[in-house]
């Protein structure tokens, strides 16, 4: 059934690797913009520091592997636009590999790229905003994996349906940094209107930043059940309907 | 008789209001080059994509190998190799790992680094898929056709944008395709194509096939007329050549005469008449009836346009 996955997610991270502006762009960029406005803020700022914004003062870790996973579902709507309206697509259909393979294959780097940009940045920003000890890297990192899942499904649906490769990026963008807006990042969801406050229980990333923000504060996974249970039922219901709109050409 | 290799009958594709395919109907034989033959837009694309199984016709029958491309098309994709119309890869996939992707999609592979050998693109096993030409590109996808060692093959305009010499050098491949035993369904635009590489070819218009059989078949079919052209400063020729009953028409222009019939030994009678009249000629040539002549015949227009 996944014929081909591993082969080809190889390959498609060789081919990443091989576009120098790409994987300065996916992994270099965020590192060094992080790096950067940490020399210029990072001195002053120590959890809950006045004057700061909440979000960069306690949900930094939050925010920053939020940006990380909206750029990845991004990246993976462009890709699969490119590859449709270039015909890569049309022609890997003619073969035995499957529709899902072929995302299944460009999630694994994604989810790699994910995995190497934010270990690039836990070691950078040491200097800058030193871990407590008690940190739960591990677990924060893997609670950030199921959560990339989970938001990248939402790419599948919006990648299975973009025309074009020109439209990808921005309809991407218009759906994606929205919904991060109103992932309760930012403001506590209860101070949303109610019909704002009802399409953020829809989406993802309002579950992740509530698992996230509860493992990176010490909580038990088992105290975001509901969180893990939603990111699981979005997932499957974006790959369900994805499979049936996904367009070839 | 055994079983045709494909047959097709009575399809009928719509998109909206246009109608793309219209009550097609053809079957190919085993180890034959099948052409599909026809102007772009003419709907042997979409035939051939709904014998591939990538498209459902909306009517009809259509059996590959036995199979029905939509109900099997697991099955089938292991036994079919396809080369698609304006595919392409990834821009930094290298040669030999696009062999080798294919090669571990199918059960029972043949030898990727043969095929690159047989294909000439040895030197080429670790370019990159961007920078190479579109003889090499159009090489490597009938090289990706091969990679499960299929019993029949499918290729859609195959030789387009390609050069003279490089085309030639891919009808080459085609014809070793069908030494090994293949079959081979192309489509061209291609008149010259199809009569040097098909064993039979389907004339296609607008969505419907208009008549099947071989390049030589359908010429004398709708063609059968002869043309030869002599040159001669022998002023009785035109009455001589004018006393031969199976002679049609003579035109005089010059030195030069046109000389029209439907005989199919009229260049024999021809060459005959100006050995006894010993009339002196300069230059003789024929013009034979091509595919081309066939289907302007057949649809009224050329196939460019």
């Amino acid at each position: 059934m996944l014929r081909g996955l591993w082969r080809l997610t190889w390959l498609e991270i060789k081919i990443f690797v091989r576009e120098p502006l790409g994987v300065i762009g996916t992994v270099g960029v965020p590192v060094f913009a992080f790096i950067a406005v940490a020399r210029l803020i990072g001195p002053s700022v120590r959890t809950g520091s006045p004057g700061v914004p909440r979000f960069v003062s306690v949900d930094l870790p939050i925010f920053t592997s939020q940006l990380i996973a909206a750029s990845s579902v991004l990246s993976l709507v462009t890709i699969v636009a490119i590859y449709r309206e270039g015909g890569i697509l049309k022609r890997l259909r003619a073969t035995p590999l499957r529709a899902h393979t072929i995302l299944a294959a460009h999630v694994l780097v994604k989810l790699l790229t994910t995995a190497v940009t934010v270990t690039l940045m836990i070691l950078a920003g040491r200097r800058y905003f030193p871990l407590e000890a008690d940190a739960p890297i591990v677990s924060f990192g893997l609670g950030l994996l199921f959560c990339t899942v989970s938001i990248i499904s939402l790419g599948f649906l919006i990648a299975s349906v973009v025309p074009t490769a020109r439209f990808a990026q921005p309809i991407g963008t218009a759906i994606i940094y929205p919904m991060l807006g109103i992932s309760g990042l930012f403001m506590p969801l209860e101070s949303l209107p109610p019909a704002l406050r009802a399409v953020a229980h829809l989406l993802p990333f309002t579950y992740s930043v509530s698992l996230l923000r509860g493992i990176w504060h010490g909580e038990g996974w088992l105290n975001h059940a509901g969180d893990v249970a939603m990111l699981t039922l979005i997932f499957a219901a974006c790959i369900a309907v994805s499979t049936k709109l996904f367009r070839w050409e | 008789m055994h079983q045709p290799a494909i047959h097709v009958a009575a399809i009928r594709k719509a998109y909206g209001r246009t109608v793309a395919v219209d009550d097609v109907s053809f079957d190919v034989q085993p180890g034959e080059i099948f052409g599909l033959i026809g102007p772009n837009g003419a709907g042997k694309t979409t035939t051939m994509e709904c014998v591939e199984g990538l498209r459902t016709p909306d009517s009809g029958v259509i059996s590959v190998l036995g199979l029905s491309p939509t109900r099997d098309i697991y099955a089938l994709q292991e036994r079919i190799g396809v080369q698609l119309q304006e595919a392409q890869l990834q821009k930094r996939i290298k040669v030999r790992e696009a062999v080798a992707l294919w090669a571990s999609l199918y059960r029972k592979p043949a030898d990727g680094d043969r095929l690159i050998e047989q294909l000439g693109l040895s030197d080429k096993r670790n370019a990159w898929f961007m920078t190479l030409s579109g003889g090499q590109k159009q090489r490597l996808f009938i090289a990706l056709a091969l990679i499960n060692d299929p019993e029949l093959v499918f290729l859609d305009e195959l030789t387009t944008g390609l050069d003279p010499q490089a085309r030639r050098a891919i009808w080459d491949l085609v014809r070793g395709i069908r030494q090994r035993g293949k079959t081979v369904l192309l489509t061209t635009h291609l008149m010259e194509e199809a009569e040097r590489l098909c064993d039979r070819v389907a004339i296609i218009d607008h969505g419907r096939i208009i008549d099947v059989g071989t390049p030589a078949e359908l010429v004398r079919r709708h063609c059968p007329e002869q043309t030869v052209v002599l040159a001669t400063d022998d002023v009785t020729a035109p009455a001589h050549l004018g006393a031969i009953p199976e002679i049609e028409s003579v035109i005089v222009e010059g030195s030069l005469l046109t000389v029209r019939g439907r005989a199919a030994d009229l260049v024999t009678q021809v060459i005959g008449c100006v050995a006894e009249h010993r009339i002196r000629v300069t230059d003789f040539r024929t013009e034979v009836p091509t595919l081309e002549d066939v289907f302007l015949r057949l649809t009224g227009h050329t196939i460019r346009d």
